[in-house]
This record gives C-alpha cells, sequence and structure tokens, in this order.
C-alpha cells in the first residue's frame, strides 16, 4: 500500500495528493446542525449534499440531513434565484424546521448567486427564518465553512438588547458532541451561565429511541442564538477556528471576547477553567481539582511509555494544535505537524508551542497534505501517529501505530461520543497513546521480553 | 408521522402497485426537486465510481477539494496489483484559479505526475465550476497526450448537468475512448465482465465461475482492472454485462463499433446466478462449457439452498425494505429475499430505469409500496407503515434504520463481504440474519 510514495521530496504546486482537508459547505453543514430545528441547505448541485452529508454520517454514525437547490443546466447559467425560493419553499412545506441555514458551493459562488437578495425577496412563513452564509471551497477548508455560518447565524440573529443576561457565551470550534458536553460539564461545575452556540450534543450523538427524528432535542436555540447579543463575554475555543465569529460579535454587539486554545492538555485545560472560574466567581470545585490531579497522576505513572517518543499529528488546525500541546506536556517529541487547511497563524502558534518546551527538529505547516507528511516519515520515522482514519495507510505502510483522534474518523466506532478536552479528555488521550505504544512493544518484543507487569 | 407527507411535485416518483399507476409507470430518470433531502449523487459521482477501479491510473479531479476529498478511496472496489487508484490526486482550485482559469494548472498538475512516475494512463474529471469558469479541459489532455505519449482522457463530468446515471454513461464514453484505438486486434473468444467493480472480491468470484466451466476471461470492466488488460478487451467475443444500470451502455457501444455480441446478467441470489451461469455456457455455445455449467450450478445452488434452510425458520416471516442505486439490483434483491422466505414490503431506487420498475411491479406482492429517488421522511413513513424489519441500502440509510429500531444491510460500495454468487447468498444470509436476530434489539423501547 501507497508504495508509490517516493522518499525524494519535491515541490509540487498545482497537485494536490491525499489531502487533510475538505470543502466548506460540510463545516458549514455541520455547525448548521448545532442549531435546533435548523434544516441545513447547500444552494448548489445535489451532488455536493450527497457528498457532505455522506462524509458527515460516515464520521458520526448518525444521519445528517440538509437540502439541496437542485441546480440544473439551466441554473448554471441563469442563476439559481427560482431554485431557491422553490426550494425554501418546499423545505418549510414538508421538512417543517424552524429555520434554514442556508450556504453556497462553488458553483454557486461562481456564478455569483446574491443570496442576500434573494432571501430578502422570497416570501418565508410567519415565524420562521432563513439565514445564509458564503462558503466558496476554493477558499479555505471545512473550517472556514464551519466558521462563516456561525458568522452568518450571528449577523441575522444576534442582537443586543441593552440588558445583560448574564451570561457567557461559549464557542466550541469544530469539535465532536461528546467534547461539547465535556465543555458543558465543567462550565457546570463552575457555576458559569452560558451559551453554547453552536452546540452538536443531542443531534449528531442523539440516542436510539425507535424512530427517527428529524429535528433531536439537541442544538442551540434560535432565542439563544439571538441572546448572544446580550452576553457578558464569550469564550472563543480554538484560536484559529472562533475568532472570526467572536470578532464579529464583537463589532455588531459589543460583546468582548476571550480567545483560547481548545482545552486539549493540562494547560489548556487549566485556561479554559481559569477563564470561567474568573467570570462565575466561582472557585474551582473539588471534582476539578481531583480530575486534574488523577491526570497527572496517570501521567507520572506511565510516562516512561511514551517519553522522548516521537509523534506526527495531522488534521485540523485547532485540534492538532491542542494536541501537539497535550503531547509536550507528556515529553513526546511533535516532530511533524500539520493541517490542510490553509491558515499560516497555524504554523506560527505550533512553532511557537515548540519553543515553549525547547523541542527541536519538529517541523509545522498549514495547507500540507498526507502524501507530503508521508515524504517526511519515510526520510525520518515517527514513533507514533495521531490524527484522522486517512493516516491509516501511511500506519500501515510504515508499520507506525495510529491513534485516531479528530475528524474525519471513518473507520471507527463511538469516538464521536467521548472527549478530547478537558483533564477527563486528556486522560483519554494519555491512555489511548500509551495502550498504542505499549501494545507496540507487546507485539514487537522477543518471547523472553515479553512483560506481565509493565 | 401519520402516512408520508410527500411534497406535491414527488408523487409521480412514488406507485403503489395496487392503486393508481399498477402498470409500473414512474417519474424516475430526472433530477430532485429543490428543496428534497435528496440521497442522490451526482454526475461526477456516477463517472467516478465506475472508472474508479481501474487500479494503475491516475484519477486527478480537476476542480475544487471537496469533490476530490468525498472520492478518496471510498468504494470498497479490491485489486489483485497497482494500489495507485486509493490516492486522491486534485487540483485542489483556489480562488485565483476560478478568476483566471485553472487550465494551466491542470496542465502543470499532469506534469508533476508524470515527472515523477511513468503513468500509462489518466483520467482528468472536471468538475461543476470547471465547466462554468470554462477551462478548455480536452485541450490540455490533449497536449498531454501529444508531449507524453500516454493516454489522458477528459471526463467532463459537471454534477449539473444531470443524474449519477449521466455519469456513468459519460465513463463508458471514456472506457470507450481508451478501447477504440485497439479495436482491430485479433479475436479470442474470450470473456468480458462488464459492469462489476470488484467490491469485496466479487469480480474474482464471477471470475472463478467462469474458469470453473471452462471459460476464459480476457478483460474486467472496471473492476480490478489496468491499463494493459483494457485495451485486450476489444479481443473478446462476448460481454457479459452485471450492473446493467451502468454499464449496458458500454456494451452497446463495444457491439455496434466492435462486434461484440453481450447478454445482462445478475450474480445476485442463486436463481439469478445459476440463470446467468447457463446463459453465458449457452451463448458461448461450446458443448462442454454447457455441460460443465449445467453440473457447477446444479452443485452450488443446491449447497447454497441447504444453507439457507438452516437459517430459514429464523427469518420466514420477516419484511424488507430496499433502498439501492439501480433497478437491476433492487430485483435481484426482491428475488433474494423470497428465497429466504422474507417479503419486500417497500422497494426505492436512485437511478432505476423505466422498463426496470416495470419488472419490479411484476414480481412484488400487491401492496408493496415503489420509490424513485426517496428522501429519509418517506422511506420512515413507508418503512414504518409497511412495518419492514430490515432496510437493505447504503451508508446515508445506516443510521436512518438504527433509529428507528430496524435492522440494516449495506448492500452498497461499503459492503464488506462479498454478496455475489453463491458464496454471496451465504454472506447475505448471515448478514441478514445477524442484524435481524442482534440481541440488542431485545433492548430498544417501542
Ligand atoms: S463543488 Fe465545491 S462545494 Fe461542491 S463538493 Fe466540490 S468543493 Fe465542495
Ligand atoms: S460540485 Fe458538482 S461535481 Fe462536485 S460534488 Fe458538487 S455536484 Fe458533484
Amino acid at each position: 500500500m501507497l508504495s508509490m510514495t517516493p522518499k525524494e521530496l519535491k515541490e509540487r504546486t498545482a497537485l494536490r495528493i491525499n489531502p487533510c482537508k475538505t470543502c466548506q459547505p460540510v463545516g458549514a453543514i455541520y455547525c448548521a446542525l448545532g442549531v435546533h430545528k435548523c434544516m441545513p441547505h447547500s444552494h448548489g448541485s445535489q451532488g455536493c449534499v450527497s457528498f457532505h452529508r455522506m462524509f458527515l454520517t460516515r464520521h458520526f454514525k448518525d444521519p445528517a440531513i440538509a437540502s439541496t437547490s437542485s441546480f440544473t443546466e439551466g441554473a448554471s447559467v441563469f442563476g439559481g434565484r427560482t431554485n431557491i425560493e422553490t426550494a425554501v419553499k418546499n423545505v418549510f412545506d414538508i421538512y417543517d424546521p424552524d429555520i434554514i441555514a442556508v450556504h453556497t458551493t462553488c458553483l454557486s459562488e461562481t456564478i455569483g448567486d446574491d443570496i442576500n437578495s434573494f432571501i430578502q425577496d422570497m416570501t418565508i412563513p410567519e415565524g420562521k427564518l432563513v439565514v445564509h452564509t458564503n462558503t466558496p471551497s476554493y477558499v479555505g477548508s471545512h473550517i472556514n465553512g464551519f466558521y462563516n455560518m456561525m458568522c452568518g447565524f450571528i449577523k441575522y440573529l444576534s442582537r443586543k438588547t441593552g440588558k445583560s443576561n448574564g451570561k457567557i457565551a461559549i464557542f466550541p470550534g469544530f469539535v465532536n458532541p461528546g467534547d461539547m458536553r465535556e465543555m458543558k460539564r465543567i462550565a457546570s461545575l463552575l457555576k458559569a451561565p452560558f451559551i453554547m452556540f453552536p452546540d452538536t450534543s443531542g443531534v449528531m450523538d442523539a440516542p436510539m429511541t425507535g424512530h427517527y427524528e428529524m429535528y433531536p432535542k439537541g442544538g442551540t436555540k434560535i432565542e439563544e442564538i439571538a441572546a448572544l447579543g446580550d452576553c457578558e463575554k464569550v469564550i472563543a475555543l480554538g484560536e484559529i477556528t472562533s475568532e472570526e465569529p467572536a470578532a464579529l460579535l464583537e463589532k455588531q454587539c459589543k460583546v468582548p471576547y476571550e480567545l483560547l486554545p481548545l482545552p486539549i492538555g493540562i494547560s489548556a485545560t487549566d485556561e479554559f477553567v481559569t477563564a470561567l472560574s474568573k467570570f462565575s466567581k466561582c472557585e474551582v470545585p473539588y471534582e476539578l481539582e481531583e480530575e486534574r490531579g488523577q491526570l497527572i497522576d496517570i501521567m507520572l505513572d506511565a510516562h516512561q511509555y511514551y517519553y522522548k517518543k516521537s509523534v506526527a499529528i495531522y488534521g485540523d488546525p485547532d485540534t492538532v494544535l491542542g494536541i501537539t500541546s497535550l503531547v509536550l506536556e507528556m515529553g513526546m517529541i511533535p516532530k511533524y505537524v500539520i493541517t490542510g487547511t490553509p491558515k499560516e497563524d497555524f504554523t506560527r502558534k505550533a512553532e511557537e508551542l515548540f519553543a515553549r518546551y525547547s523541542v527541536e527538529g519538529c517541523k509545522a505547516k498549514a495547507s500540507a497534505d498526507l502524501f507530503e507528511l508521508h515524504q517526511w516519515i519515510k526520510n525520518e520515522k515517527v514513533d507514533l501517529l495521531i490524527g484522522g482514519t486517512h493516516g491509516k495507510t501511511i500506519a500501515r505502510a510504515e508499520d507506525i501505530p495510529l491513534v485516531r483522534a479528530g475528524f474525519p474518523i471513518i473507520d471507527r466506532y463511538v469516538h464521536s461520543y467521548m472527549p478530547i478536552v478537558g483533564y477527563k479528555g486528556a486522560m483519554r488521550l494519555v491512555e489511548m497513546i500509551s495502550n498504542a505504544l505499549m501494545d507496540r512493544m507487546d507485539r514487537d518484543c522477543a518471547d523472553e521480553d515479553l512483560e506481565i507487569v509493565m | 408521522m401519520q402516512g408520508a407527507k410527500i411534497l406535491d411535485e414527488r408523487k409521480d416518483f412514488i406507485m403503489f402497485k395496487d392503486s393508481c399507476c399498477g402498470d409500473g409507470k414512474i417519474n424516475c430518470e430526472k433530477e430532485s426537486v429543490s428543496g428534497a433531502v435528496s440521497q442522490r449523487a451526482c454526475v461526477y459521482c456516477g463517472a467516478r465510481v465506475v472508472l474508479n477501479p481501474i487500479t494503475d491510473a491516475f484519477h486527478i479531479v480537476h476542480g475544487p477539494i471537496g469533490c476530490a476529498s468525498y472520492t478518496w478511496d471510498i468504494r470498497g472496489s479490491l485489486s489483485s496489483g497497482s494500489e495507485l487508484y486509493r490516492n486522491s490526486f486534485s487540483t485542489d482550485l483556489r480562488e485565483e484559479d476560478i478568476i483566471f482559469g485553472g487550465a494551466k494548472k491542470l496542465a502543470a498538475a499532469i506534469d508533476e505526475i508524470v515527472e515523477k512516475n511513468s503513468p500509462k494512463l489518466i483520467f482528468v474529471y472536471a468538475t461543476c465550476i470547471v465547466g462554468v469558469i470554462g477551462d478548455d479541459v480536452e485541450a490540455v489532455c490533449r497536449k498531454a497526450e501529444e508531449k507524453y505519449k500516454i493516454r489522458v482522457i477528459p471526463v467532463k463530468a459537471p454534477g449539473f448537468s444531470g443524474t449519477k446515471s449521466l455519469g456513468y454513461k459519460l465513463a463508458c464514453d471514456a472506457i470507450m475512448e481508451l478501447i477504440l484505438p485497439h479495436k482491430d486486434i485479433p479475436k479470442t473468444g474470450g470473456i468480458n465482465i462488464i459492469g462489476d467493480f470488484n467490491l469485496a472480491g466479487e469480480m474474482w468470484i464471477i471470475k472463478n465461475y467462469l474458469n470453473a466451466i471452462g471459460l476464459n476471461t480476457v478483460s474486467t470492466i472496471t473492476g480490478d482492472a489496468n491499463y494493459e488488460s483494457l485495451i485486450k478487451a476489444p479481443s473478446a467475443g462476448l460481454n457479459i454485462v452485471q450492473c446493467a444500470g451502468s454499464s449496458v451502455y458500454l456494451a452497446k457501444r463495444m457491439e455496434e463499433e466492435m462486434g461484440i455480441p453481450f447478454i445482462k446478467v445478475s450474480f445476485f441470489g442463486i436463481e439469478d446466478t445459476t440463470n446467468s451461469i447457463l446463459r453465458i455456457a449457452h451463448a458461448i455455445g461450446d458443448e462442454n462449457a454447457i455441460k460443465r455449467a449445467e453440473e457447477f450450478t446444479k452443485e452450488r445452488s443446491a449447497r447454497a439452498k441447504e444453507f439457507i434452510s438452516k437459517y430459514k425458520p429464523k427469518l420466514e416471516g420477516k419484511k424488507a425494505a430496499i433502498y439501492v442505486g439501480g433497478g437491476f439490483k433492487a430485483i435481484s434483491l426482491i428475488r433474494q429475499f423470497n428465497e429466504m422466505g422474507i417479503k419486500t414490503v417497500m422497494v426505492g431506487t436512485q437511478t432505476g430505469k423505466k422498463d426496470e420498475y416495470e419488472i419490479i411491479a411484476k414480481i412484488v406482492e400487491k401492496d408493496t409500496v415503489v420509490l424513485d429517488d426517496a428522501n429519509p421522511s418517506e422511506l420512515e413513513a413507508f418503512m414504518k407503515e409497511k412495518g419492514a424489519d430490515i432496510l437493505v441500502g447504503g451508508v446515508k440509510e445506516r443510521p436512518l434504520a438504527y433509529k428507528l429500531g430496524i435492522a440494516f444491510c449495506d448492500h452498497n460500495h461499503e459492503r464488506k463481504h462479498a454478496l455475489a454468487g453463491y458464496e454471496g447468498v451465504e454472506n447475505f444470509t448471515k448478514e441478514v440474519n445477524l442484524s435481524l436476530n442482534s440481541p440488542v434489539w431485545g433492548y430498544v423501547k417501542g
């Protein structure tokens, strides 16, 4: 497998091989699914949305709904105005959501449809809403799509009434429902009244009930998105993913924000906890102190198995930065960290982390792909890979263990229900990492070296 | 939900066997309605799935990253040789390419491939926006062919130009483009297997059957195919077409332009498998092959029937819903469920053809619902109304079925076990049984 990957590096300018990102609409749909009774709508050809839904379903193993304008040849020449008008009418008639969140596709962007004016002109049933965002996939990645959709909701819905609701807004970043649950648990422990936006918990990890709910219980309520404008403050998690919507809300409603890394690992979780506790003026409860202490205890117990081991981490920018920070805390060497998302900030932040922990010989790159990562590894091997499913071919070709974390994971189950954020999430990552390395030791060692006690 | 809420425009896409249009008239082969939560894939997707199993080809998606990333190694087509096709190549078009055109980038991408490798065959898929920005993909491919003396074949497949079926047709045209220059090679009388993509090794099963009755396979199109084997296809004496939906068109062209006759076959279910093997032997007309086919099918179908009979007590009386891509496959599945004693209460396809819907209407029972291009709420409503116990479908339907507490069997690209041939009958029976009778259903609250 992947025997074609040559060791010798050569710069490519035109050819993308084995991407480490996907297109904006996937992020936009994921964001919109985190809003209660919302139908994500793709303004473009039917094919795109079919792909996007499948992509999300493969990761979450849960249905991901979205409707489409179904462009035809005609629409691709004359624009998609009638398509979206018919679509919005049909969607409200038959699927009855409270809100439709429209995003564009490459096609509707290229032909230059002005969605905003379409929305202004269409008849929308009483009490229902339509919002939109632009998600041209030839810019950025699914991460851009995710925050662009957040901005779309904020632009249309968030208002400052002048009366504070005393709450803190939490923007979770592009993470799993399991992570969002953990963030909410921590906020509740710190007695901070909050609005999480978006919130896919209870939607993309909805329980089996014996009947199909097109709109499961979870998701940020429309009133809550409106109320973001009256929040005291925003904690924007994921410096690359959450800054734009936070900055927009500040501009639009004067809500200040604090930009923090995703709370992956000890220090990033500490920052999150501190920010919440400062806000709620609630001392960090014993429950959290205890978890933190347990995490450190675990890290000390097992450290000899991962200390100074080298690792390659790939995936979405904030997730990769978060995991990088955790492995540095563990004393590992994050030899290669890459993201496919074209954000140079990523490289800078990764290098800052390298410097903070004084590790040498580590490389970070944005706009990279898995083919290039494979070539790096061929030149200098690592002990472990951390990332989504698509690294498994590299893992196999180079015989390196793989820990699955991030997006997309389409060849395993349960992951989207479990956190990698918070102290609990860090424990889970430490467990997965040490298990992977120790399983490998057990597999590779000579008979006489097989240890019962490790 | 009481009954199904159906969009008015969608009514013509649904029929009840015992009501209004019992004559098998259904409004198929059309694009989805605006606003539908459609399960239907696009032209590009159709073209890609047909060509993707050509294992030693470079498949370059000329377009933005999404179209490429979704089709990266998603189909379980197995290879006995090159693994090249399991990589994702694209031009990952950026904003400046949209403004200034992407033709140069495409040419450069091809250069970058040729510099590093020695490809014999490159397919270039042009997706939606390439059509709109007006890149002359054909010219780029032609130039690359001349420059490198290899085949570089454009597949212009903008998603908006039709449905997945059109994509199949474009793929067939691309294959013709590849093999036509070799059309005058001498005939050897062997067989081409067309329209099987070697999912979970199914092509190998069919090949083994032909082998067992003494017939030779020339080319497999496209499961486990490669450049060298494909260009030999014109030497065959007979084409057998397994997935009619995607490939009958190719067989017709090969008949007209190369004089190779074809027959449609299906290797899903005992009945279809046996008939197909016998018909192939008769079509070749070789006495020895016919005799061997009779013996072979007799022995193997008896074995498969015995296998099913062991499971029958657990399956009898259950009700199945089918939602698959092509009509031909739906037909096979209905027959297969019959063999197991399971009744089909709902049938839907994404790209079923008129004549296929006519056959379906004939072989299902009176109250069975037949749907074209259904959406989740229709699927849900009819499955509940009809009390289906199991749904056979593709990846998007799996979570839906499970949420409804209905068992599921993947009969699409992601199937993990071969479902073709007599082996497939055993696997399918096992899978249906496993899913229907999993202990976890006992914990679902009604
Ligand atoms: S056309 Fe654009 S939006 Fe559609 S799948 Fe391709 S990259 Fe994504
Ligand atoms: S852009 Fe066109 S070709 Fe690409 S996925 Fe969408 S419909 Fe298909």
